[in-house]
C-alpha cells in the first residue's frame, strides 16, 4: 500500500445520498480476477449511457471539476461488501472521500486500500458543496497526521476522527495482514487452548 | 458481568485485545465464492503464504452461474473464467469446493445452514454482505471485503473493533399472509437503510421465537440492509432440531458437548445493549418496496409517501428514486402491472419458501403478462422440491423452476430484468440496476410475489387466501 501523505486538492462534488456500491461499481464489472482497471467503470451507469458515450450532465464528465477528493451525500457506500468499490475509487484517482455518513463495510474496505473516508457533519458537508459550486477551483487540505480538514477558501479547519491503528497503517503504508502475521504464535496458542 | 449474546461469542474468540488496537478475532468458518476470492488468492501467492486452515474453509460457485443447463460449459466467457479460477485456486490451496455439478452446490448462505456447517456460537465470515444470514443460528456471522478474505486465508483471524449492540424485539402475533420477510422489510422501513449502522443486531421477542429457522434466516439475512454489521438470534430448540443430524453437525458425544455449550448462548437478563427497539407484530402488513433502497417500503395497501413528508435534504434523492421506478408520490401501488416475478436469492429460496409458494399456486396459472422464475437456493433444495412434487405444481402454473444460483438477485449471469420492466423479487436489494440496467425492482415476500405471479399485478395476498 502506498503511504498516505498530506494532500491539497480540488474536489469532485456528488451531492446524492445513499450512494450504494452497485452505483459505484455495478455487479457486471465484478468479473475481473485482478485488482486493476476498475477506475474505468467507476459510477459506470451514471457516467456512460447504453452506447458507452459519456453522459454530459454527470459531474465526472465535466472538466470543470477534478481532484483527488470526492465529496458525496450522506450514507455513502451502502449495500454490498464488494471491495471493488474501494478499488474503483482508488484506481480512478480518489484518495479521499468526504461524506456526512459512511456505510461500515465500505469504510473498512476503503481504509484497507489507502482511501481515506472522512466523516463530517451535515453542515460542513453543505458548506463544502456550496464552496465548490460557487468556485470549482476551491481547494481542501487533508492533513491525516493532524486529523484536520481545512477549507482553503475560508481557512476554516475541522477535526476528523480515525482509528489510531488505521491511521498508522495509512501513514506507514502497511496493512492488517502484516500486523496479524506478527502474532502467529498467539493464534496457534489460542487454537490449542480451545 | 452480564453479557449480551454477541459479547459472549465475541469474547470466546478474541485471540488478543490490546488498548488502542483492534481485537484479533478468531474465525471458525470461512465461506468463499468465485467473485470476491480471486484477488485474495492472488495476494496469498504474492506473499508466498498457504491458506492457514483449509479445513475451516468451504467454497461454492453461485454468483455467476447460469440457472439453465448447468451441465454445459458456462457460455459467458468472463463468468466461466471466474468459476474456473475458483476451481483452480481451491485445488492449489486445498480448499473443499462444492462447484457446479456437485450435489451440495448452491448459494453460499443456503448451503452453510443446510449442510450443518452453520452452528450456534461460531464466528463465520464470507466475502459477501449477506453472511449475516448465518446469525439466525446464534453465530457471529458477517460480510467482509476481499482484503479481509486474504487476511482470513493467511491467518484465520480478522482485525476488528468490537461492534455496538442493538436489540430489536418483535412481540405479538403475525396476521395471516404476513411472514418473516414482511417483518424485516417493516423494520427497515421504520429505521431506514442506515438505521443499524455500526451495530450488531440481536432479534428477540415472541414473534421471532415463533419463526422457523428459514424465517429467522430471512430476517438475519437482511440485517445488512439497515446498515448493521450483522444480525443474530439466540439459539433454542428450533435451532438445535434443525442442526441435528445434518452432514457436518457434531455427532454422538460431540453433539452432547456442543449442545450443552449452545444452551448457554443467550443474552443475560441484565445485559446492556447500546440501543433497544421494539415493534408490535400486529402492526405489520404484507410489505412491498416502491423505491431504490430497501428502506423505501410500505404496507401493501398504504400510499407511497409524499415528497413533502420527506426531510428537505432527502427530497432530491427521493424524487430521483421515484422517477427511476416510474411511480408517483402519494399514490398506491396496488393493481400496478408486473412483468417479472423472481422467487429466489439467499433471502427466500429455501425449501420452506418454495413450499409456501407451491401451496398457494397449486391449481392456479400464472397471468399471461408475467414471466415467473423460481430459482432454488441449492441443489439440495432443488432435489427436495422435485421429491415433493413441487416442480410439477410450478410447471402446471407456467412457472420456470431453474437451477440454483444467485441469478436475478444481482444479474451477474444471464438472468437480467430488461430495462424499464417491473419485477417483484423476493431478494434483498432494490438498488438502481441491481437486477439489470434500468430494471425496476420491488422487494416482497414469497407469498406477495406469488400473488403477483397469478394475477399479473400487485395484490394484497390477504385477499387471495
Ligand atoms: S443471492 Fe443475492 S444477496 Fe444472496 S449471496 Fe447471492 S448475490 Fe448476494
Amino acid at each position: 500500500m502506498k503511504k498516505f501523505e498530506k494532500l491539497v486538492s480540488k474536489v469532485v462534488p456528488l451531492p446524492i445520498e445513499n450512494i450504494d456500491t452497485d452505483q459505484i461499481i455495478p455487479a457486471r464489472f465484478l468479473k475481473a480476477t485482478t485488482r486493476d482497471g476498475f477506475g474505468d467503470n467507476l459510477f459506470r451507469d451514471w457516467r456512460f449511457d447504453a452506447e458507452n458515450q459519456p453522459k454530459a450532465d454527470f459531474v465526472m464528465n465535466n472538466p470543470t471539476y477534478s481532484g483527488k477528493v470526492l465529496v458525496a451525500g450522506k450514507n455513502f457506500g451502502c449495500g454490498s461488501s464488494r471491495e471493488h468499490a474501494a478499488w474503483a475509487l482508488q484506481d480512478y484517482g480518489f484518495d479521499v472521500v468526504i461524506s456526512s455518513f459512511f456505510a461500515d463495510i465500505f469504510k473498512g474496505n476503503a481504509l484497507n486500500n489507502g482511501v481515506l473516508p472522512i466523516q463530517v457533519t451535515d453542515e460542513v458537508l453543505e458548506k463544502i458543496f456550496a464552496l465548490v459550486f460557487a468556485d470549482p477551483n476551491t481547494e481542501l487540505t487533508v492533513d491525516l497526521e493532524a486529523e484536520k480538514l481545512t477549507l482553503n477558501a475560508t481557512g476554516e479547519s475541522f477535526d476528523f476522527e480515525i482509528n489510531p491503528y488505521k491511521k498508522s497503517c495509512l501513514i506507514n503504508g502497511y496493512d492488517d495482514i502484516d500486523y496479524i502475521l506478527s502474532h502467529k504464535e498467539v493464534i496457534e496458542q489460542f487454537e490449542q487452548n480451545r | 458481568m452480564a453479557k449480551t449474546l454477541v459479547e459472549k461469542i465475541w469474547d470466546a474468540h478474541v485471540v488478543q485485545s490490546k488498548e488502542g488496537f483492534p481485537d484479533i478475532l478468531y474465525i471458525d468458518t470461512h465461506l468463499i465464492h468465485e467473485v470476491t476470492s480471486p484477488q485474495a488468492f492472488d495476494g496469498l501467492r504474492k506473499r508466498g503464504l498457504p491458506v492457514l486452515r483449509p479445513d475451516q474453509t468451504v467454497a461454492t460457485a453461485d454468483h455467476n452461474v447460469p440457472t439453465l443447463n448447468q451441465h454445459l460449459p458456462i457460455k459467458e466467457e468472463l463468468s466461466r473464467y471466474q468459476v474456473d479460477m475458483l476451481t483452480k485456486n481451491c485445488k492449489e490451496f486445498g480448499v473443499e469446493l462444492y462447484g457446479l455439478g456437485h450435489p451440495y452446490q448452491g448459494i453460499v448462505h443456503v448451503i452453510g445452514p443446510e449442510l450443518g456447517i452453520t452452528q450456534p456460537g461460531k464466528t463465520m465470515v464470507c466475502g459477501d454482505s449477506h453472511t449475516s444470514t448465518h446469525g439466525a443460528f446464534g453465530a457471529i456471522a458477517f460480510g467482509i471485503g476481499t482484503s479481509q478474505v486474504e487476511q482470513v486465508f493467511a491467518t484465520q483471524c480478522l482485525l476488528l473493533q468490537k461492534p455496538k449492540t442493538m436489540k430489536i424485539e418483535v412481540n405479538g402475533t403475525l396476521a395471516k399472509g404476513v411472514g418473516a420477510k414482511d417483518i424485516i422489510l417493516y423494520i427497515i422501513s421504520k429505521i431506514s437503510a442506515a438505521g443499524g449502522t455500526g451495530y450488531f443486531v440481536e432479534y428477540a421477542g415472541s414473534a421471532i421465537r415463533e419463526l422457523s429457522m428459514e424465517g429467522r434466516m430471512t430476517i438475519c439475512n437482511m440485517s445488512i440492509e439497515m446498515g448493521a454489521r450483522g444480525g443474530l438470534i439466540a439459539p433454542d430448540d428450533t435451532t438445535f432440531d434443525y442442526v441435528k443430524g445434518r452432514e457436518f453437525a457434531p455427532k454422538g458425544e460431540d453433539w452432547d458437548k456442543s449442545l450443552a455449550y449452545w444452551k448457554t448462548l443467550y443474552s443475560d437478563k441484565d445485559a446492556i445493549f447500546d440501543a433497544v427497539l421494539e415493534f408490535d407484530a400486529a402492526d405489520i402488513q404484507p410489505m412491498i418496496t416502491y423505491g431504490t433502497n430497501p428502506g423505501m417500503g410500505i404496507g401493501i395497501n398504504e400510499n407511497i409517501p409524499s415528497v413533502s413528508s420527506q426531510p428537505e435534504s432527502e427530497r432530491p434523492s427521493f424524487k430521483k428514486s421515484l422517477e427511476y421506478m416510474g411511480f408517483e408520490h402519494d399514490s398506491s401501488v396496488l393493481g400496478h402491472p408486473v412483468d417479472y416475478v423472481f422467487i429466489g436469492s439467499c433471502t427466500n429460496s429455501r425449501i420452506e419458501d418454495l413450499r409456501e409458494v407451491a401451496s398457494f399456486v397449486e391449481g392456479k396459472k400464472k397471468a399471461e403478462n408475467v414471466e415467473v422464475w423460481i430459482v432454488p437456493g441449492s441443489k439440495q433444495v432443488e432435489a427436495q422440491a422435485k421429491a415433493e412434487g413441487i416442480d410439477k405444481i410450478f410447471e402446471e402454473a407456467g412457472f420456470q423452476l431453474r437451477e440454483p444460483g444467485c441469478s436475478a438477485c444481482l444479474g451477474m449471469n444471464e438472468d437480467k430484468i430488461p430495462a424499464g420492466k417491473y419485477c417483484i423479487s423476493t431478494s434483498n436489494r432494490n438498488f438502481e440496476g441491481r437486477q439489470g440496467p434500468n430494471a425496476r425492482t420491488m422487494l416482497a415476500s414469497p407469498l406477495t410475489a406469488a400473488a403477483a405471479a397469478v394475477s399479473g399485478k400487485i395484490m394484497d395476498i390477504r385477499e387471495l387466501i
